[in-house]
């Protein structure tokens, strides 16, 4: 699905990614983890398409087609989303009509009907429970004033309307206590299908024990320094990640 | 959306000094021809008052002539386009004019609208109200009996500043025909009103002015909507004074929609003076006209009293749209609050000037002022000035300016949702201009203010 070569970028001059690659079938969960600055997040918004971020080498072919090339919009039409460590507030923009319109844009994209408001929000409904969301935040500006754990939770409730091929969750388990780890890793199973996939960056291992990993990749300085199972993490989560950056 | 806070006057940005401004001798020649015209204005058999009044405002125009830069308050506004020709008052023509031409800019129930087309009052399409009470008409009827004439004449030129304001003085002298709004003591209107100003393309070359009165005795409450809207593109002057009384514990809404032709000019002047604990409430939306100016005065004349001026200004092209308010805190213990959001595109400038003076007898004071811009565009400019002068020491006032462009991370947002660029740029536009336009509190001009601000950039964003 995601096949990633040799990629390298930066942000303001300054390489991050010095090489990375990895390959994502459907139906598999990756989890990305390493130290504070070794890169994860900047994969992640890479992937997404932060314009912010410069690509400065390699490739990362989704479904055949060059990612890299592409606005980030057209990423996500083609089934790309990334739930952001940081949800960006909008005051002024309900959460309803910010979710219709990535809904019907997406639709749009792939030729479908757009759907109307009243048909929408019997598609939500049954999203929001997923995430066990209170209809009355669909009235409520995009994320502004929300708690830490009911961003996140918004994170996956554009992840459910959406419904990606690839999901790319970023840091998702900071900032959360542990009820509202178990309500989004709940989501985030729910979502998982033999069709889709899954990139989990995280720093701790924490999250990993609801969201189970078919690979585990240890990103340091840039780079990829060991791939397994499962049991990397909990290896990770005994010894941290000197005895690996040492080794790299 | 914010880059730079400006708190103090000082820190704002200037414009070049050296405006493009219409030679010197033009200017004044356009002045002579103004003056000139004035001789020829038919008058009809209008009280001796007005005549007077005409009279002394034209001889007040020809001594001020048009403002350049070096008027403070025009500094940053040239007003060389309007001088690029000389209008005139148009002849009353309506006779086309359809309920269906007018359909798009009228509130539909609860409110009762007087027509003008081209300054001229359209009696076909009106709901004027002259019961016991209250009297919504124009102005023409109104000097047809005795009490209300009484009571124009009692109020007319008593706030307007003719002698220091040009298009003011402009106005008094050419003044047509505009709207009388009286309200008793002690009553609401049953509706709200709706004075739609309306100009065609029989309009070209015109010089449109219409002078308003608004009156409220104490404990009355009324909402006046004005609009000035245009069925074409053609190029003339509207230019309107509208005086307004707010008496002791009355509460006025005074809304302006302008969407005026991209040809067209606009300056428009509301002198305001408040009696004790009584609320006004204004709110100015400019979207139209190559330029345009409102000027907001309000005088806080008793205790307790509240003032809220909003506003919110979208342009694009090589608009202008320029808002001079000023707030004069006279009394003790009132309240201002004051918030102006602007969007500009293209090659567009914005100029706010926002004046809150509190006199040294005004303690308790409570001033709020605050300007936000937002520039979808490099090429577009904004000119700000927020300022506070205060001569007493107990007061709460604070005042704020911002100019910045759209934030990239939530552009980001939103198109790593799927939503394209032009659609995440129109909804952060709406999102930006959406709390101002909250302080709307009659849902149905929310509503239409929310679609027209949303609609605004819906191409070339």
């Amino acid at each position: 699905m995601l096949d990633i070569t040799a990629l390298r970028a930066g942000i303001a001059e300054r390489e991050i990614l010095k090489g990375i690659d990895l390959n994502i079938k459907a139906g598999e969960v990756h989890a990305v983890m390493g130290p504070n600055g070794s890169g994860k997040s900047t994969l992640a918004q890479v992937l997404a398409g932060n314009p912010a971020y410069e690509v400065l080498g390699g490739s990362a072919t989704f479904l055949g087609e060059e990612l890299l090339e592409l606005e980030p919009e057209i990423r996500a039409q083609k089934g790309v989303f990334l739930a952001f460590q940081y949800p960006v507030e909008i005051p002024g923009v309900t959460n309803a009509y910010f979710l219709r319109s990535a809904y019907n844009e997406i639709r749009k994209a792939r030729g479908e009907e757009e759907v109307d408001p009243l048909d929408f929000l019997d598609i939500i409904e049954d999203r929001m429970k997923l995430v066990e969301m209170d209809s009355s935040m669909l009235n409520r500006s995009v994320n502004a004033g929300f708690s830490g754990g009911e961003k996140k939770r918004n994170e996956i409730l554009q992840m459910a309307v959406l419904q990606p091929k690839l999901a790319i969750l970023d840091e998702t388990d900071s900032g959360l206590d542990i009820d509202a780890l178990r309500i989004v890793a709940g989501g985030v199973n729910a979502l998982r299908r033999p069709d889709n996939a899954t990139i989990v960056v995280t720093h701790y291992q924490r999250l990993l024990n609801y969201i189970v990993p078919d690979f585990v990749h240890v990103l340091a300085n840039g780079r990829i320094v060991r791939s397994g199972g499962k049991e990397l993490a909990l290896e990770l989560e005994e010894r941290g990640y000197d005895w690996l950056l040492d080794a790299a | 959306m914010t880059d730079a806070v400006l708190t103090h006057a000082s820190d704002v940005a200037t414009a070049e000094d050296a405006q493009l401004t219409a030679p010197h001798a033009t200017r004044e020649d356009r002045v002579d021809e103004y003056v000139s015209s004035f001789e020829d204005l038919d008058r009809g058999d209008e009280p001796l008052w007005i005549g007077a009044q005409r009279r002394g405002a034209i001889d007040s125009f020809a001594q001020l002539g048009f403002p350049t830069s070096k008027n403070e308050d025009w500094h940053f506004t040239s007003v060389s386009p309007l001088l690029e020709r000389a209008y005139a008052p148009a002849d009353p023509d309506s006779a086309a004019l359809t309920a269906d031409d007018i359909a798009p800019f009228i509130f539909e129930d609860g409110w009762q609208t007087l027509v003008f087309l081209n300054g001229h009052y359209v009696p076909r399409l009106s709901q004027p109200a002259s019961g016991e009470s209250v009297f919504v008409g124009p102005v023409s009827i109104a000097l047809e009996s005795d009490d209300t004439a009484r009571l124009l004449e009692r109020h007319v030129g008593g706030l307007a500043e003719s002698h220091t304001h040009a298009f003011t003085a402009l106005n008094a002298a050419f003044a047509g025909d505009g709207a009388l709004v009286h309200v008793p003591p002690n009553t609401t209107t049953p509706q709200h009103i709706h004075l739609l100003f309306v100009s065609d393309d029989a309009a070209e070359g015109a010089l449109v002015s219409p002078r308003n009165l608004i009156v409220l005795g104490h404990h009355a409450e009324a909402t006046v909507m004005e609009s000035y809207v245009s069925i074409g593109n053609a190029n003339y002057f509207t230019n309107a004074v509208t005086e307004v009384y707010v008496a002791d514990c009355a509460r006025l809404r005074h809304y302006k929609i302008q969407r005026e032709s991209t040809q067209a000019f606009h300056v428009g002047s509301w002198y305001v003076t408040q009696g004790r604990t009584c609320a006004y409430e204004a709110f100015s939306f400019a979207i139209g006209a190559e330029l345009s100016r409102t000027n907001i005065a309000t005088l806080l004349d008793g205790e307790g009293s509240h003032v809220s001026l909003d506003g919110l200004y979208l342009v694009n092209g090589d608009q202008t749209v320029d808002h001079q308010t000023s707030v004069i805190h006279a009394k003790e213990s009132c309240t201002s609050h004051e918030l102006y959001k602007g969007v500009m595109d293209g090659e567009s400038h914005a100029v706010f000037n926002g004046k809150v003076y509190v006199r040294p007898e005004a303690q308790k004071t409570d001033g709020k002022q605050s300007n936000a811009n937002l520039l979808l565009s490099d090429r577009a400019r904004v000119d700000t000035k927020p300022q506070l002068e205060i001569y007493a020491d107990d007061v709460k006032c604070t005042h704020g300016a911002t100019v910045g462009p759209v934030d990239s991370t939530a552009l980001f947002y939103l198109k790593s949702r799927g939503i394209g660029t032009e659609i995440a740029l129109r909804l952060l536009t709406y999102a930006f201009a959406a709390d101002v336009l909250e302080e709307l509190t009659i849902p149905a001009v929310r509503d239409k203010l929310e679609r027209l601000a949303f609609e605004r950039f819906a191409v070339g964003a």
